[in-house]
């Protein structure tokens, strides 16, 4: 069996899976058919093409990044620039798809979770850009540190909808999202902005942003003459990491999935899931959680906001069983590092996300050689971070 | 193998005997506290509430209600766990007869590992498992161990289920079927459309005596339990209602109790024909 093919009846080995709510069955089987569908039919792949081609602004440039390589004096690093695309960030790939899905199964309203807010903005410009109707829910504490975002929603013409239940945070939003969907299923698209959730999401996210991984294949093939030697690519929900990863999954890449280490392992404020978590359900899967000992979901920590997440997607639970994907995780101080390394040597301010995993690769790099060359996907630009950064870097510099 | 008849089976078949249908209370264990939530379930008893249902917190409930969440978030700040959910259950079972269905969520379940779970659930008096997040699909390994323990694994339907698929998950929900009045999650409404009455009736056709009906979400007044039982309910579910009461009474325990058992006796009346 191809890795490429699975899932298998909705699961990735025994993650993956169907675990929600009665309502929501004959909403995901009805997705699940009109998805099915839309991947099949020529029409549905031009319009998809033409919106990532015009609109989102793909492909996006494979960079070598030759100072720092130089730098650190091991193997060739080439970027992958998600971070050049419209928003700023991978999510456009996922949104763009799915709303042209909603449109396709005529459902008049689409709503949508968001964490910091790169997903929740990048539904709303799918949903303005193809007349629907748009609600974001959004955590009230992560609404209240990321209020610019708030405003960038509703100038695009979404609703937000702030959540007050349990954490106030991704996790609440996605459970209202559901929540809503429950209630308003029959004229409600949920675009879910990660490759978790209830079949079909894992499978349907990760093809559209499966992109990503077949765009660095062909632009290796053009510029190293083969396959790189490595991949990394930042995890939390962790799309961009299997739209990275899924091209590559039957070669013999080495494949690495960095998660946030937050504060290190140790202190147990981190959002490691792959690297530090349990089995469990939630939203709908079967997966990796970040759980207390009853079951309870925790509460995580990560500088990235999009790596801010107890769960994970069920394809990486999946590739870690069978030791496909190597998970590993950086900590808040060394994704800063790599942050302003990136800034300094290239001119890039890349997102504290994939700051996680241009630390590890800068880690391995030297390990590799400089024979080999190791790709790593930026997933977005680094803008909505300054603030952070500049903070952090205050707050350091007094602690040492 | 000849069993004995499950509790939940033995109260349906006294009810039909009297011409009665059930009321089913719902408590969340450990709200307002673990001490308080034994006594809530006492008033409601005394009430006259057939089946009681535990709510066992957990910290992402999807299918509920601001009124649960509120509830399960509270009794979760004041350290209640699995273990201790079960305890509330076989302390109330000490004193009443009354057959108890655990509601929980799947993740408590699978962390204690079903195997463990739910004959631990037995050992503490409860008869029943409601799991709001486990389709049928993914409950293979569930029914299995439930049937060992002799466990009522219950599951739940929703007035958009398909016929064919209705008929799949009655012929292996035990105790009862339970039917999801609205769409929607958990919470006290106003209003019924025709379209609940439709699904019972539905649903009560398709069944075909194979298990008793349960409906429940959103059901708060005696006039919502006549209709429902007059379209084919053999019980309602309440919970909010209940929980409504609870952070209404702001701590006055009387008020609290008092209350409590009112609504039981008013929806316990209509469960009996009498309103």
């Amino acid at each position: 069996m191809r890795l490429k093919h699975y899932p298998i009846d909705g699961k990735f080995g025994r993650f993956g899976g169907r675990y929600v709510p009665e309502t929501l069955i004959p909403a995901l089987e009805e997705l699940e058919r009109a998805y099915i569908d839309a991947r099949e039919d020529k029409d549905f792949k031009r319009e998809l093409d033409y919106y990532l081609k015009h609109y989102a602004g793909r492909p996006t440039q494979l960079y070598y990044a030759r100072n720092l390589s130089n730098a650190i004096g091991g193997a060739s690093i080439y970027l992958k620039r998600e971070d050049l695309l419209h928003g700023g960030a991978h999510k456009i790939n996922n949104t763009i798809g799915q709303a042209l899905l909603a449109k396709r199964m005529g459902k008049e309203r689409v709503i949508a979770e968001t964490g910091a807010g790169q997903h929740g903005v990048a539904t709303a410009m799918a949903c303005a850009a193809l007349g629907l109707k748009c609600e974001i829910y959004m955590g009230s504490k992560d609404a209240e540190r990321q209020r610019l975002n708030v405003f960038r929603m509703e100038l695009l013409g979404a609703k937000v909808n702030k959540v007050d239940s349990g954490s106030q945070t991704l996790k609440d939003a996605i459970n209202e999202a559901l929540r809503d969907w429950i209630t308003n299923v029959k004229n409600t698209y949920y675009l879910l902005g990660s490759v978790v959730g209830p079949h079909p999401y894992p499978m349907m996210v990760r093809d559209f942003q499966s992109v990503i991984g077949r765009e660095i294949r062909k632009q290796c093939m053009n510029m190293l003459g083969g396959m790189p030697d490595a991949i990394v690519a930042c995890v939390g929900g962790g799309s961009n990491a299997m739209g990275t990863f899924h091209e590559f999954l039957d070669s013999k890449v080495d494949l690495y999935g960095v998660e946030a280490g937050g504060h290190g392992l140790a202190s147990n404020t981190h959002s490691a899931t792959l690297c530090a978590g349990s089995e469990g359900v939630l939203h709908g899967m079967l997966t990796y959680l970040l759980q207390d000992e009853h079951g309870q979901v925790m509460d995580t920590h990560s500088i990235a906001a999009g790596l801010d997440y107890p769960g994970v997607g069920p394809e990486h639970a999946y590739l870690k069983s069978i030791g496909r994907v190597k998970y590993v995780n950086a900590t808040d101080d060394e994704a800063i590092d790599a942050f302003m390394s990136l800034a300094k040597y290239e001119g890039i301010i890349p997102a504290l996300e994939p700051a996680h995993a241009l630390a590890y690769t800068m880690k391995i790099a030297r390990e590799y050689g400089k024979d080999s060359s190791i790709v790593v996907t930026i997933s977005g630009r680094g803008d909505k971070d300054v603030e952070v950064v500049q903070r952090y870097l205050v707050e350091r510099s007094t602690k040492r | 193998m000849s069993r004995r008849e499950n509790p939940i089976d033995r109260r349906f078949r006294e009810l039909v005997a009297k011409g009665e249908h059930a009321l089913i209370g719902y408590i969340v264990a450990g709200y307002p506290d673990e001490h308080t939530s034994i006594e809530v379930a006492r008033a409601m008893i005394d009430g006259g509430v057939d089946i009681l249902e535990i709510g066992i917190p957990f910290s992402d409930p999807i299918a509920d209600g601001p009124t649960i969440q509120r509830a399960s978030y509270k009794a979760l700040s004041k350290g209640i766990t699995p273990r201790k959910a079960l305890e509330i259950a076989r302390s109330i079972r000490g004193s009443y007869d009354v057959p108890l269905v655990a509601m929980t969520y799947f993740n408590i379940v699978y962390r204690q590992g079903v195997d463990r779970f739910i004959p631990l659930a037995k050992d503490n008096g409860i008869d029943g498992l409601i799991v709001p997040d486990l389709t049928y699909e993914e409950a293979d390994d569930v029914i299995r161990i439930a049937h060992i323990h002799d466990m009522d694994l219950i599951f739940l339907v929703a007035p958009n289920t398909s016929d064919e698929r209705l008929n799949r998950v009655a012929s292996v929900s035990k105790g009862f079927l339970y039917l999801v009045s609205v769409y929607g999650t958990t919470g006290e409404r106003d209003i019924f459309y025709e379209y609940t009455l439709d699904a019972i009736r539905r649903t009560k056709g398709l069944i075909m005596g194979r298990v008793p009906l349960a409906v429940g979400f959103g059901i708060s007044k005696k006039e919502h339990a006549r209709v429902m039982i007059n379209a084919g309910a053999d019980a309602i579910v309440v919970g909010s209602a209940f929980i409504n009461i609870i952070e209404k009474s702001n701590g006055s325990r009387d008020i609290m109790l008092k209350g409590i058992r009112e609504l039981a006796h008013e929806l316990k009346q209509a469960t009996r024909g009498l309103v």
